[in-house]
């Protein structure tokens, strides 16, 4: 709006009058606007994600270009027993830890929902392990679940004397399992108590007073009122959870990089661990795009699944 | 149903005065601030094993017989000190500030002009577009790093935090464009015809108007972004492979990690330190992130 460089002022006031009218025209400006946002998601997500299902198909290697191999990849994870275990573990590890963080979430929000001092601060100390980097709260649980310093053990074995070793947390398989599954419910209790509280604070107290009259138990209360006018954020919340969960990578490379024996990978650090690590492209992504049928049919299940009540009531969807 | 609870307390109240109100006081206690005591003692237990550990001389952290392993006896600086001055840690940090600041900048930009046109210029297909910037929120990273690997080596990105300030908006762009949507929707679009009948051009009406009345919902995205890129790892482990150019989470597990014997100490004052700038900026803005993870999920 300032170019003051021309020497002729006929040219300067013609110039920016031209820019200015072209910025409101209409079509040009929506294509301007959404140029940043369209283009970086274009080239870094939606380009990778198509050279990601085309490198499955390949047999490329960091280093050289691959050649079509058709469902070789996909035809050899079917025989390799650690891609079953991957699978089998992040099913497991995305079952258990949603369940755990739903149920203890839930319980969290409807304490966080009653009337007491200190309710905001109280708040925001909750969300921390949400806020801080999960690799740095997942070192701490390493040193947590130490097989010979692990604080835990010493509470068990020295302090109450209920035991008489120490925990082995990490060294064999199904204790190393739900060790991190345990680490994985901790950091995913906030969000979801956060979420859901804000659910909760949208239910009209009259609904509550209206089944008070009429005679409902507490637990009446929560069931037919409570339950049903959260469903919809909590299919919003579940489904972000389970694909987040499923696809989950930091907490178990910092705290296990898939040992014992392999016994901890989820799909996520096997692919890592072929791909990148072992430098097989093809192998790794062939891994990363076998996620995608799971978190489909998750998101669909958890979607439809829990929504079903809101469309079918007939409301919009804002 | 206060009002409920209240006259029921009364009606007890007048039966059995001191029984009833020391029953439900304990009652309360069981029922809230019990099991609530339980859950910020195990939410907040890792911070402060976290935080003790960086200040217990070596000594301490081997011997639970002779020292109280919950409290230290003699404070030291000497693991910080080491971090500081003997590694790169420094560096890291200021490379994962750099990055932060710079991908949040990025996306802030794109998100608000992208927001802004789905919101207010509506088009045909707008709505469309929305449900596809939200659908690539739903694209966890994991499924990408390998495919983002190659293109970042084919951009000749490769171990440039460059590649990341490009490449953590994949993740932010759909998240702020959805909570600068729901913003722009509370503004009120009469202030906005008012101005085109004044004959503000649209770019004057975006910059003098709308932005200045989305201030907190901008706010919120950039907090929120800043968090998330700070906390970003898989990208930052498979795109940088230098030692300087890592950022903190890396940094820690690849470079502190050393050796069959750990350096708890140094480890764990070196989760601390990356996890104070985090932990301090949401101190401060503690409403926006609670009002922005809200009004994402509402969204």
């Amino acid at each position: 709006m300032s170019v003051t460089t021309f020497s002729s002022p006929a040219l300067a006031q013609r110039q920016p009058n031209w820019i200015v009218r072209l910025f409101d025209y209409k079509p040009f400006l929506i294509v301007m606007c959404l140029a940043p946002a369209i283009g970086l998601l274009a080239v870094f997500l939606t380009y990778p994600l198509g050279l990601g299902v085309w490198l499955a198909f390949t047999d490329t290697t960091i280093g050289r270009r691959g050649i079509y191999v058709g469902f070789e990849n996909f035809q050899y994870l079917l025989t390799d027993s650690l891609w079953w275990n991957a699978v089998f573990y992040s099913v497991v590890y995305t079952g258990i830890a949603t369940f755990g963080k739903f149920a203890l979430g839930f319980w969290l929000a409807l304490l966080l929902n009653n009337h007491f001092p200190f309710k905001s601060v109280l708040r925001a100390i909750i969300l921390l392990p949400w806020i801080v980097p999960t690799v740095l709260s997942a070192l701490a649980f390493w040193w947590i679940y130490d097989p010979q310093f692990s604080i835990i053990s010493y509470l068990l074995v020295d302090v109450l004397h209920w035991r008489d070793s120490n925990v082995d947390f990490l060294g064999s398989p199904w204790p190393a399992r739900f060790s991190l599954i345990a680490a994985n419910i901790w950091r995913g209790i906030p969000f979801v108590a956060i979420s859901l509280l804000a659910g909760l604070q949208t239910i009209s107290p009259s609904l509550y007073e209206a089944a008070m009259l009429d005679g409902a138990s507490a637990w009446q209360r929560f069931r037919y009122i409570t339950f049903p006018m959260m469903m919809p954020i909590l299919a919003i919340v579940m489904t972000f959870s389970i694909i987040f969960t499923f696809t989950d990578f930091q907490l178990v490379y910092a705290i296990t990089r898939g040992g014992p024996g392999n016994s901890t990978h989820l799909l996520a650090t096997l692919a890592f661990q072929r791909g990148i690590a072992g430098g097989e492209l093809g192998e790794g992504a062939a891994i990363a795009v076998s996620m995608i049928p799971f978190l489909v049919f998750a998101t669909l299940f958890s979607y439809f699944g829990l929504a079903r009540r809101k469309w079918q009531q007939g409301e919009s969807n804002d | 149903m206060t009002d409920t609870v209240a006259q029921q307390a009364v009606a007890d109240a007048k039966a059995a005065p001191d029984t009833m109100a020391w029953d439900s006081g304990l009652r309360r206690l069981m029922m809230i601030y019990l099991p609530l005591g339980c859950f910020v003692l195990i939410l907040l237990f890792p911070f402060y094993w976290m935080a003790i550990t960086s200040f217990k001389p070596n000594a301490e952290l081997m011997n639970y017989k002779a020292h109280n392993p919950f409290w230290i006896s003699s404070p030291t600086l000497a693991h910080i000190n080491h971090l500081l001055f003997n590694t790169a840690y420094p560096r890291w940090l200021w490379t994962t500030m750099l990055v932060a600041i710079g991908s949040t900048t990025l996306s802030l930009i794109a998100s608000t002009l992208a927001a802004y046109a789905i919101e207010r210029l509506r088009f045909r297909g707008s709505p469309y577009v929305g449900l596809g910037i939200y659908l690539a929120y739903l694209v966890p990273p994991s499924i990408l790093f390998i495919p983002l690997a190659t293109v970042v080596v084919q951009f000749g990105l490769f171990d440039s935090p460059l590649a990341l300030i490009l490449v953590y908006p994949t993740f932010l762009v759909p998240f702020c464009t959805w909570l600068l949507i729901g913003y722009f929707k509370s503004i009120p679009y009469e202030l906005e015809e008012c101005a085109l009948v004044d004959g503000a051009t649209r770019l004057q009406i975006l910059r003098r108007i709308t932005l200045p009345l989305a201030v907190p919902g901008l706010i919120s995205a950039g907090i929120f972004s800043f968090t998330l890129s700070w906390n970003e790892f898989i990208y930052a482990l498979a795109f940088i492979q230098s030692g300087a150019n890592k950022t903190v989470p890396v940094a820690i597990l690849t470079e502190l990690v050393t050796g069959d014997v750990y350096q708890w100490g140094a480890l764990m004052a070196g989760s601390l330190l990356g996890s104070l700038p985090v932990a301090i900026f949401y101190s401060l803005f503690v409403d926006y992130y609670v009002s922005s993870l809200t009004g994402a999920v509402k969204e």
